[in-house]
């Protein structure tokens, strides 16, 4: 089982959530986009500069910085 | 008979539809409702059932009612019926997306809490069943305790049984429970509503708890004082310890109970299904073909602004112009002709020559935004805007205003976060619009074509355009560090599901960016032009008291007859008399220089002289300097201004690429033979001209630009700021082209 963070993920790996960190007003966002704990997540894509990432959670599909998924823990699936 | 009227107030997330319904509803009943402090607009929309009227405001959208800015507080604020402009909304009108209903219910639940009746329109229903999800609403009903109706609001079907469902809520609706929170966080609740008081409702104590550096916090901090946040702050403490921490408690909770609703009302394929969004976001959001395609539409975009809207703007141009020459054949030469023709006319005709523009980006934009591409498109430019402290959201704003300023401006309202929006409006007129490009060619064409290597002109022009794409950036990263700065915004974006547009939608949305800006910038924009009409107008009359108008017309007159002798002669075969052609010489001549004459004397002709010694840093005469100003309205009317001053009649701006055309190139003839007489500007009039082409790069001569910036902030002082900023700008890059240029001049 190897643990990372959410923005060193590649295409099309999918990884489960273990913590969130950050600023408070991002932590809120994300968790009212219902990423928290024990979610399954998949990165669908890297834009081209190389930031941010798209990351596809149940039906919905976010746009994060990179900068934003440091702060995210996550176990590969 | 109207007994009664009913305010509903519809909530939902970004894309699960809410305008459409909005729409749907209210048809063409519909007006801005306007919020003192807000940015935002938020629309009002009438319709009646059962003999009712209701009153229906559409708010913004959002995922949450945490509020985070003033913008969105004041949703919050209408929902409490804490503003004054709107009555406490009778029913909360909730709308979700079908295929999406945990995320979306979240929302619906915090909407529990207000103590309102709640009913919740469950859209795309099509959507989901495509996708093998089935919602059985009527146990959703049973399982949330408020009525559920489903509903496809783009095909109109279910909003009867929802407009009956908003009625019957209004009338013996019962306020909803919702999810409970942990023992432990309702004590908290309690002890800092005592110590708040009866003024703030438990709404917003609860708001106050959770959201951590949020709105609420800020404003009773700031009210209550510094022993509120010491209480807050301690509270926060005790429930982290006592295990439901803030803000997590707050998404545990609701998704613990949101989850098993929608497990008992919702069947699920257990694999889920390929969509179509996964497809098609394999290409779109891929590195290489992702790039490539939106280059393509940004090309077909940029190219459908600059050359698609042409020959409407060219027909518009000529429209105003047979209107103007028709007034000027039926009334008597004097003021009221002269305001009539130049000053209403070219006014009016001004501000319509922008709609082809505004309509064609803001068709684009309602396509990409209704079919979900222009989250991606954000999603794509980001890293690039990221570099200036701005976001992806920013770049098809500012790449329209390579076009033209307006448009570009107004299609800023794609960006949410407010100082972002702030920074590109501020910025958008630097990027080197079309209107530049004539006072650019006249210049290249006069002083940096004959007589330099053939890649110059081009080269100067590319340079031009480069000066735009250059400082452009640069301002708003300074902007967004000393003006503009604030905490870094939460830059978490949806990528909503790709959807098809419908026409009706994009038809509004053009039709809606046409309507505002004639409205709220048009008006502005007449008045500037009228204004600049009357100081180059006045005084009218030579030093005999003879108005100007009366001697230009004598010469006419005479050079009319000239030129029908003339004629009279070729057709008769016979050589034209050499006297003939003399006296059409010097009629021409006559009426170019009193012409070039009244507007020397004119207020803002006397002006140019007065301010003479602040042009000559930068190497220019009055004349210049006076075209410059009495470009005011437009950039590109300095070229027919120029033509004036320099006697050889109103050149047409379009003309001056034409070699053929006699004015054009007369103007170009005139300013070389000018200059080349003059000490400062004979010798150095590559320096000159490049100076001029700086000013006009980095400047604000745009009344256009300036009224729309004041209809989209809201405020007189940006649009000053904008003025103010870009002028000091223009003039220190003239001044410093100027200069370096005069030294290199003088070692060559």
């Amino acid at each position: 089982m190897l643990t990372t963070t959410l923005d060193q993920l590649r295409p099309p790996q999918r990884a489960e959530v273990i913590s969130l960190s950050g600023e408070p007003g991002l932590v809120q966002r994300l968790y009212e986009l219902g990423l928290f704990e024990g979610e399954r997540v998949e990165l669908v894509a890297i834009a081209p500069l190389g930031d941010p990432i798209e990351i596809r959670l149940g039906n919905s599909r976010l746009s994060l910085r990179k900068a934003e998924a440091a702060g995210i823990a996550v176990r590969l699936l | 008979m109207l007994t009664k009227t009913i305010t509903v107030a519809l909530v939902g997330n970004p894309n699960a539809g809410k305008s459409t319904l909005f729409n749907a509803l209210s048809g063409l009943r519909q007006r801005v409702g306007n919020y003192p402090g807000v940015t935002v607009e938020m629309k009002k929309g009438q319709f009646t059932v059962g003999g009712v009227a209701v009153d229906l405001i559409d708010l913004p959208g959002t995922y949450s009612l945490a509020a985070r800015s003033p913008d969105e507080m004041v949703a919050v604020d209408l929902l409490l019926g804490r503003r004054p402009e709107e009555r406490r909304p009778d029913v909360v009108l909730s709308i979700v997306d079908a295929s999406n209903l945990d995320r979306h219910l979240y929302l619906t639940s915090q909407l529990l809490g207000l103590g309102e009746p709640v009913v919740l329109a469950v859209n795309m229903m099509d959507v989901a069943e495509a996708q093998g999800i089935k919602v059985d609403c009527a146990r959703l009903s049973r399982e949330l305790g408020i009525p559920v109706v489903p509903i496809q609001a783009n095909r109109g079907v279910g909003l009867d049984v929802l407009t009956k469902a908003l009625l019957a809520a209004a009338k013996g609706g019962v306020a909803p429970l919702g999810p409970s929170f942990p023992i432990e966080f309702e004590k908290e609740v309690a002890a800092l509503q005592t110590e708040l008081g009866g003024d703030v409702p438990g709404f917003l104590t609860r708001r106050l708890l959770l959201d951590v550096g949020g709105y609420v916090e800020q404003w009773l901090v700031g009210t209550h004082g510094g022993g509120l946040r010491a209480h807050l702050e301690d509270a926060r403490r005790r429930l982290a310890a006592a295990g439901c921490p803030v803000p997590a408690v707050e998404a545990r909770v609701r998704y613990g109970w949101v989850r098993p609703v929608v497990a008992a009302a919702v069947a699920k394929p257990a694999e889920r299904p390929v969509t179509w969004t996964d497809r098609l976001d394999k290409v779109l959001t891929h590195r290489v073909w992702g790039t490539l395609v939106f280059l393509a539409l940004m090309f077909v975009i940029f190219q459908a602004i600059f050359v698609g809207a042409k020959p409407m703007m060219d027909t518009l141009d000529g429209v105003r112009e047979i209107a103007a020459k028709a007034v000027e054949r039926v009334m008597p030469p004097g003021p009221l002709r002269g305001l009539l023709a130049d000053g209403v006319i070219k006014g009016v005709g001004s501000v319509i020559v922008f709609l082809p523009q505004i309509m064609i980006l803001f068709g684009f934009i309602a396509v990409l935004e209704d079919c979900g591409y222009m989250a991606r498109a954000a999603f794509l430019m980001d890293r690039l805007m990221s570099r200036c402290g701005l976001s992806g959201k920013s770049f098809i704003p500012m790449l329209s205003s390579v076009a033209c300023a307006v448009p570009g401006i107004m299609a800023t309202r794609v960006i949410e976060n407010r100082r972002d929006r702030l920074a590109t409006i501020l910025v958008a007129p630097l990027m080197s619009c079309s209107a530049r490009l004539p006072v650019y060619t006249l210049l290249i064409a006069a002083f940096l074509r004959d007589g330099y290597p053939g890649w110059v002109p081009g080269l100067t022009l590319f340079a031009m355009y480069m000066i735009g794409f250059t400082i452009a950036p640069l301002v708003a990263l300074v902007l967004k560090r000393t003006l503009l700065k604030g905490g870094t915004p939460v830059f978490v974006m949806e990528l909503p599901e790709y959807k098809r547009p419908t026409v009706r939608g994009v038809a509004r949305r053009m039709g809606e960016a046409g309507y505002a800006f004639l409205r709220r910038a048009g008006t502005v924009i007449l008045a500037s032009m009228i204004l600049i009409w009357a100081l180059l107008y006045f005084p009218h009359t030579d030093p005999t008291g003879t108005p100007y108008e009366e001697r230009i017309e004598a010469a006419e007159k005479k050079l009319e007859g000239s030129e029908t002798k003339a004629k009279e002669a070729r057709d008769a075969g016979e050589a034209v008399p050499e006297e003939v052609e003399k006296a059409a010489a010097e009629a021409e001549a006559e009426k170019n220089t009193l012409g070039g004459e009244w507007k020397r004397g004119s207020v803002l002709g006397q002006a140019g002289r007065a301010l003479e010694p602040a042009f000559e840093p930068v190497g220019w005469d009055w004349r210049i300097g006076m075209a410059v100003i009495a470009s005011f309205p437009a950039r590109e009317v300095f070229v027919g201004t120029l033509g004036l001053l320099y006697d050889v009649g109103e050149v047409d701006p379009k003309a001056l690429g034409d070699d053929a055309d006699e004015k054009g190139q007369g103007l170009k003839a005139a300013v070389r033979k000018e200059w080349a007489g003059d000490p400062v500007r004979g010798p150095y009039h590559t320096a000159v001209a490049l100076s001029v082409m700086v000013f006009i790069a980095l400047c604000m001569q745009c009344a256009s630009t300036l009224a729309v910036i004041r209809r989209e902030t809201k405020s007189l002082a940006w649009p000053a700021f904008t003025f103010a900023y870009m002028t000091v700008l223009a003039y220190l890059g003239a001044l410093v082209t100027f200069q370096v240029g005069r030294l290199i001049a003088d070692l060559v």
